[in-house]
């Protein structure tokens, strides 16, 4: 016990006096939330929109004025040469523009269909996807509208049936909110891994290691003092993370703090043990570090559920995500956060990350005790 | 009085590779051992071995009387270790560094203050005990790291080319402490690279390809050549001089030494005088011609060469 302390103040002094090591754990996280919180926003607002009125009427000032105040759309002005929109699109001055046809409003009064058209500019397939919904919604609901009060009065019972979409959890689907608990799990990652396993490789490659050896320290000891601080160190980290996500995204933080800690707990658990099971591997720093950010970053960016769902990859590729630990690490901290779920829901995420840090943990003691007699 | 270090037949592979072969030597409690050989003779692999770090994969060690193949554990807590790379950690400082070994040797209170003191004593570090570690001189950080493998006072001490990188004068004063710990009782093997070093160690042990080839004192070791005596020839042109004497019947075998050349002669009957009108024939222009005595290089050179040779 005592010894587990000696290494653990030692190494918490090394990590005190080495300023850069320490700022890149605990500030880099924070700044990489900002980076990629702000980068990483998959929503669309404020499109540039052009309009080419030709009705020049009541109902079609209304249904641009739909478009500007849905907040997807910001008005750049009416441009009734096809050749000017063309040449402004180019430039990218507008995204889209919306065309009414001449005879536009006569046309809905005589319960004609109607047809306008929204020109987009598809440089980027996913904008262009998104804001093709935003319109066909907008265009939808103001037919609807329109057919309800042509149909309204007494005794007229064309039913209209409509949607309302009620979204729980996130209403305005920010994509902030999905993504900051991902961000948590992949900045975490990252930290607790490469920091680990440099600091075990980099006593490997001074000679220090040896020495330790040498001393009548087991390797359980010397692991334990050795992680603990890095533990502490990266809790931390992601509890500012957290916090930070709460200040600058309203992250809402809906369920237990406790379980949250618990989660992150465990998850850093497994990824120190995966940082130790490379320093096992590894013999310099450079592998090392490149090892830990190669088997950290890619599964936990990609495999994870992180950016891309994991309901919607190929069969094999789904079930290489179940030994990916961010996977069970996103449910439960999208649960707590987010959903304020209960436990039960989340439970096999939790038991999961249990399974993976033992796992991990078992194989890296097993092979340093190889390598310490 | 039994034996510090007992060492019979230790033997260790690496695969096929045989680093260590069949290796047997005693070393008495307060003696200072010096283990000599070339890189990758095995010296290395052998401390490595008696300190309980690597398993012997024949043969036995008794170390503090612990068996390192059976009790590792056990022998780990009766010595100290310090390398040539003096592993200290860069980013403390001499203080914590000291009370980090200090940790994971189970010292504390009053015990542990005294053998702060004594090590800061020792080293000569009073006063920078809140010198970053990194900063140090090499004299000091290497007095440190000594201090640091004996805080725990072991009975023993592996040095493992302690001395690699190190000035002159720091060298003499790292060996006068040496010869203190040894003055204590304190066993201490040592490796090392510098000859002139060795000279220090009451005993010596020569390795070659993992065997043993001589064993003794500096004395001991030096009469071989007692029957074989060693002249010392300076000449203008020392490579020239080389070629005529290994020409000659008298001479067994010649070696370069600074500017000068050292020649073994294959009987004490043959005088410097023969050699130098030999040299003077073959129109060698020669300053000096004298017997010297065998230094430690001469016997080194000569064990490896006749092991070399036998295998």
């Amino acid at each position: 016990m005592r010894k587990i302390l000696a290494v653990g103040s030692k190494e918490m002094r090394q990590i005190l006096r080495d300023r850069r090591t320490l700022l890149i754990l605990l500030f880099i996280p924070a700044f990489f939330l900002l980076l990629y919180g702000y980068a990483l926003n998959f929503d669309i607002r404020n499109i540039r929109l052009a309009v080419q009125d030709q009705d020049r009427s009541a109902h079609s000032r209304e249904l641009v004025s739909a478009f500007v105040n849905s907040g997807y759309f910001m008005l750049t002005g009416y441009e009734d040469s096809d050749a000017e929109l063309a040449r402004q699109i180019d430039r990218g001055q507008v995204r889209a523009v919306l065309s009414i046809p001449a005879g536009f409003e006569r046309d809905l009064r005589l319960k004609r269909p109607v047809t306008v058209q929204v020109v987009l500019d598809g440089d980027n397939a996913n904008t262009a996807a998104a804001v093709a919904g935003y319109a066909r919604m907008l265009v939808t609901e103001y037919g609807a509208a329109q057919m309800l009060a042509l149909t309204a009065g007494p005794g007229s019972g064309a039913p209209v049936i409509m949607v309302e979409p009620r979204v729980w959890y996130n209403p305005q689907l920010r994509s902030a909110l999905f993504l900051v608990p991902g961000l948590i799990a992949y900045i975490s990652m990252i930290t607790a891994v490469v920091s680990t396993a440099l600091s075990v490789v980099r006593e490997k490659e001074k000679g220090t290691m040896e020495q330790v050896r040498m001393a009548p320290v087991g390797p359980v000891a010397y692991i334990l003092g050795k992680t603990l601080p890095y533990l502490v160190i990266s809790f931390v980290s992601a509890i500012l993370i957290v916090l930070a996500a709460m200040l600058l995204f309203d992250l809402p933080m809906r369920g237990s703090w406790l379980l949250l800690f618990l989660s992150i707990g465990l998850f850093l658990v497994g990824a120190q043990a995966q940082g130790l099971l490379i320093s096992t591997i590894a013999g310099t720093q450079q592998v090392a570090f490149q090892v830990a950010l190669l088997s950290s970053l890619l599964p936990t960016m990609i495999l994870s559920g992180f950016v891309f769902p994991i309901s919607s990859m190929p069969v094999v590729v789904q079930a290489i995500t179940h030994i990916v630990p961010a996977r069970y690490f996103l449910v439960a901290l999208r649960a707590i956060v987010l959903k304020g779920a209960d436990i039960s829901a989340y439970w096999q995420d939790l038991a999961a990350l249990t399974v993976f840090a033992t796992v991990a943990m078992g194989l890296a003691s097993l092979r340093l005790r190889r390598e310490w007699a | 009085m039994a034996d510090a270090i007992e060492v019979r037949g230790l033997t260790r592979k690496f695969g096929n590779f045989v680093a260590v072969n069949d290796l047997s030597f005693s070393v008495k409690q307060g003696e200072v051992f010096g283990f000599l050989g070339a890189n990758g003779a095995g010296k290395s692999t052998t401390i490595r071995m008696l300190c309980g770090l690597l398993r012997p994969t024949a043969g036995t060690a008794l170390v503090g009387g612990m068996d390192v193949g059976r009790d590792p554990e056990a022998v780990k807590r009766r010595i100290g270790y310090m390398s040539q790379r003096f592993s200290l950690y860069e980013l403390l400082t001499v203080d914590q560094n000291i009370q980090f070994f200090g940790g994971v040797y189970g010292l504390s209170g009053e015990r542990f203050q005294a053998r702060r003191q004594f090590v800061l004593a020792m080293a000569g570090l009073e006063g920078r005990e809140k010198t970053l570690t990194r900063d140090l001189p090499g004299g000091w950080r290497q007095r440190l790291a000594l201090g640091c493998a004996i805080l725990h006072e072991p009975s023993i001490v592996f040095l493992d080319e302690p001395t690699g990188g190190v000035d002159p004068l720091s060298r003499r004063r790292f060996w006068d402490l040496i010869a203190d710990l040894s003055s204590k009782g304190v066993t201490v093997l040592v490796t090392t690279h510098y000859l002139d070093e060795a000279e220090h160690c009451h005993r010596l042990a020569i390795i070659h390809a993992g065997q043993l080839a001589a064993l003794g004192t500096a004395t001991e070791l030096k009469q071989v050549f007692d029957s074989r005596p060693i002249v010392e020839v300076q000449a203008a042109r020392p490579v020239q001089a080389m070629d005529v004497l290994d020409r000659l019947e008298t001479v067994e075998k010649t070696s370069l030494f600074g500017t000068a050349v050292h020649a073994v002669l294959r009987s004490a009957q043959t005088s410097p005088a023969m050699l130098s009108s030999a040299l003077a024939a073959a129109g060698v222009d020669v300053r000096n011609v004298g017997p010297v005595s065998p230094s430690l290089e001469d016997v080194f050179l000569d064990v490896v060469e006749r092991v070399g040779a036998a295998s």
